[in-house]
């Protein structure tokens, strides 16, 4: 295998890395634009993963699937939706108690209904995304250069990849070229701007964090229903995080957030493929620092290299309209 | 004064004409509570159709409430709102915008990163798409512009406008949302002398257009200058409806605060002594690293006001902080009693205060006080180390209570009761709880900024008499105002500051208010003339 190939690959392996990455940090978007910081990412997606791979397992219905884990994901939403916008709670601690909520009741309800010791076994047939083989995909793998990349980084995944990458231009266009956008990033930056003009800045809020929801439902049923097979405990493994980091080092914009996850994504697949070989200079690397790099990248980039990050002003501050 | 009549109901004239139907809005009996607070209290108001209506009072006298009310964007507790003669019910700002009410906030209510185009279509979009929203705001926009004389650049950032046009942007937003009343919260305490005048022409050429505007102020002048009818508001209440043209500034002011009061400040004729505050080429920069400060050279003299006026934000603030330690100044010296300070570590606003120099910050809540704290913990802050306050680690409360129950009789700091929480007094109480701690220092200089920034009129007569007083005892006294009365009459010297140079030096006593815009926009005459 020539290096192109190989590094062909490894692009490939980064996307599948990439997807659920993404969808969370574009989840976050949505929501933290609205002025609702969202730290409960990762107890979202691993509600959704859980969800999706229950009905996953009973039905044998991949969609399905996917339809529970939004549902789950969204009731979480919801509760901190409730929490923050509402009742006007403080959204660092609720998103943070989404977070225990979703790992807690995760793995109690999963030991109980199945007894694995919280895992959800593997759905059967038909219960799973399995990769698309897009037209022409074989015919066109041995021309050279552009026929590798079409057959083996862009063909060959799973819908829910594809819908990851679509949803970039798309939220483009809705938070910058649409009139939900436009409300939306008033809502985040100055709400009593937007109320004085005659919208209800909660129901954005609202609307926002549902938004928030669906994404992060799809990213978990990617997690359960697609890239794996079944659910385990934590599988989400910290990834709605690295997607917050993305999130501020893309400075709350969809294009860049699609770079700073594809970057993250790059760096998790290049430690996969570090794993066991040896470096010149410093031989074996034991697999733990491996695997740590793509985090202490994650804390070099965020403290070094973005500059100033300002999200928005009102974010984090619920909405009281009477003084 | 035969022409002053109590009530809005007992004026021959304004019922005659409500019998015409001839009312923009009128308000019957509205009530409006904040938890304990009676805001607004049984309030009537009659507003014709086609005038400027000016609304006065003092700070919480309920004058952003009411038309808070009015724009839906508080609900009243009980009354009755009728616009153009029919009853209406306005829940939100959405109703009162299709009623017709536009209302120019104090406070702007524009998205800073947003382009003017963006915030005007901001809720009044055409379709789920923005772009034909964006075409017709920006034919609409220009045509308002030449009518109205309403110049923005519809691509530019809201936060790379200068306030007078961000001002702009709100009357036209309220403008392009059709609105035929128009109400405008204290419109001119951020402008210059030069902007106000054209605001005041648009606000002609809109009434001439048969529109209806409501101004709230607590500037006389304005209210005389541009209104046909006057509302005076006290303490929650509507105490009177006046015509402009049968009233007088002196009339409107005792019906504001309850009793006469003197407009103007009765001082003696100043003393100078020994130079006790030198600054010398002083440049400063922001937390930005943007100079603010572009080399400022005075002096102050023992026993002399000197003050400082200009716009808000152009460099005054820097220059408080550079000649009190709060921040570093990158070049220049300030000298106290004929001694250069310097400092090196975050201690310089201690080190200041040792060499003799108080200061009260232009933001109390900000900078002058914990507002958390009870009063008596104000009165000794930034003077805890004093001995007298105590040896060690400890403090001596007894002492610490003692200065302050003097503090409050001296200052009569209402109500006197030291254990209060200081958020619980009202802005005027809290400007002389900072006053006390800092003259009761004895400091040969007093550096104080917007001594009677949201203070009550009777407050401020009392601020004004002590900081005169310090001067007659001698003290150097260096005063940053954006009042320009404020600073014209407690003034010894006048400077005018603007973009961060020093552009010129008046007598308070003779140069006039046009003189002072010109200079406070940036027009030096001597200077223009040389190049």
């Amino acid at each position: 295998m020539d290096a192109f190939t190989s590094f062909i690959f490894m692009l490939d392996s980064a996307t599948r890395l990439t997807v659920p990455l993404l969808l969370a940090c574009l989840a976050g978007l949505y929501s933290e634009r609205s002025g609702i910081f969202d730290i409960g990412l990762e107890g979202k997606m691993l509600a959704g993963a859980f969800g999706a791979a229950c009905v996953a397992l009973i039905t044998g219905n991949m969609w399905l699937g996917l339809l529970a884990g939004i549902g789950v994901s969204i009731a979480m939403a919801l509760v901190h939706g409730v929490a923050s916008i509402t009742f006007r709670g403080n959204q660092i601690i609720s998103g943070v108690a989404i977070n225990f909520l979703a790992a807690g009741l995760s793995t109690f309800l999963g030991q109980n209904w199945f007894s694995q010791g919280g895992r959800v076994p593997s759905p059967p047939a038909g219960g799973r995304f399995d990769a698309i083989t897009l037209p022409f995909a074989d015919q066109l793998r041995e021309v050279p250069i552009l026929g590798t990349i079409y057959a083996e980084l862009i063909s060959g995944h799973n819908i829910l990849v594809y819908i990851a990458f679509a949803m970039v231009p798309i939220t483009w266009y809705v938070v910058f070229r649409t009139r939900f956008g436009l409300r939306l990033r008033a809502s985040g930056e100055n709400p009593k701007a937007v109320d004085t003009a005659g919208i209800n800045v909660n129901l954005m809020r609202y609307r926002a964090v549902i938004i928030t929801g669906v994404l992060t439902g799809i990213a978990g049923a990617y997690f359960s229903i697609a890239q794996s097979s079944g659910f385990i405990n934590n599988m989400t493994a910290g990834k709605g995080f690295i997607a917050l980091a993305a999130l501020i080092f893309a400075k709350w914009r969809p294009w860049q957030a699609l770079g700073a996850c594809f970057l993250f994504g790059f760096l998790d697949a290049l430690q996969i493929r570090m794993q066991g070989t040896e470096l010149p200079i410093i031989g074996e690397v034991p697999v733990q620092a491996i695997q740590a790099l793509p985090y202490i990248l994650t804390v070099i980039l965020l403290a070094g290299f973005i500059g100033k990050a300002v999200g928005p002003k009102a974010g984090g501050v619920p909405y009281v309209k009477e003084r | 004064m035969p022409d002053k009549v109590e009530t809005s109901e007992q004026r021959p004239e304004t019922a005659a004409v409500s019998q015409t139907g001839e009312m923009a809005i009128e308000l019957i009996g509205i009530n409006k509570h904040f938890g304990p607070v009676h805001a607004n209290k049984d309030i009537n108001l009659k507003i014709r159709r086609g005038t400027v209506h000016g609304i006065v009072g003092e700070n919480g006298a309920g004058k952003t409430t009411l038309m808070s009310i009015l724009y839906g964007f508080y609900t009243a507790d009980s009354g009755e709102i009728k616009v153009n003669g029919k009853t209406a019910v306005i829940n939100d700002s959405r109703h009162a915008l299709q009623l017709g009410i536009g209302m120019v906030h104090q406070h702007f209510m524009l998205v800073e990163n947003f382009t003017v185009l963006e915030n005007v279509i901001l809720g009044v979009e055409d379709s789920a798409r923005l772009r034909p929203s964006l075409d017709r705001a920006r034919g609409e926009l220009k045509r308002l512009a030449e009518e109205y004389e309403l110049n923005v650049d519809p691509d530019a950032l809201i936060e790379d406008l200068s306030v007078g046009q961000e001002q702009r942007v709100e009357i036209l937003k309220a403008l392009y949302r059709g609105a035929d009343i128009l109400i405008l919260d204290e419109p001119t305490g951020v402008l210059t002398p030069a902007e106000a005048d054209h605001l005041f022409r648009v606000l002609e050429t809109l009434r001439a257009e048969g529109k209806t505007i409501v101004l709230i102020t607590h500037k006389l002048r304005e209210i005389m200058a541009i209104t046909d009818d006057v509302s005076v508001m006290r303490r929650g209440e509507m105490v009177a409806t006046l015509s402009t043209a049968k009233t007088n500034p002196e009339e409107i002011a005792e019906l504001m605060v309850g009793r006469r009061v003197l407009l103007r400040v009765e001082k003696g004729e100043a003393n100078p002594g020994e130079v006790r505050l030198q600054v010398r080429d002083l440049v400063v920069k922001d937390e930005f690293g943007v100079e603010r400060v572009k080399g400022v050279s005075f002096d102050v003299r023992a026993g002399e006001i000197v003050g400082i006026a200009g716009v808000d934000g152009n460099g005054q603030s820097q220059l408080l902080e550079a000649i009190t330690g709060m921040n570093r100044p990158t070049q220049g010296e300030v000298w106290v009693n004929g001694k250069q300070i310097t400092f090196t570590g975050d201690d310089g606003a201690a080190v200041f205060r040792r060499a003799g120099v108080a200061h009260v910050p232009e933001d109390r809540q900000e900078q002058g006080l914990v507002v958390q704290f009870q009063q008596w913990e104000n009165a000794v802050l930034g003077y805890q180390d004093d001995p007298r306050y105590g040896t060690g680690v400890f403090l001596s409360l007894d002492e610490c209570k003692k200065e302050a129950q003097a503090h409050v009789e001296k200052f009569d700091v209402r109500p006197p009761n030291i254990n209060l929480k200081t958020s619980s007094f009202s802005g005027g109480n809290q400007q002389k709880i900072v006053l006390a701690r800092e003259m009761s220092r004895d400091p040969d200089v007093l550096v104080v900024g917007q001594p009677t920034r949201g203070v009550d009129i009777g407050a401020i007569e009392f601020i004004h008499n002590q900081i005169i007083a310090m001067r007659d005892a001698g003290k150097a006294i260096l005063l940053v105002s954006v009042e320009l009365d404020e600073v014209r009459s407690l003034s010894d010297r006048l400077l005018v500051m603007f973009d961060g140079h020093i552009v010129g030096e008046a007598d308070p006593a003779t140069a006039t208010e046009g003189e002072l815009g010109l200079l406070m926009a940036g027009v030096n005459d001597k200077k223009d003339a040389a190049e």
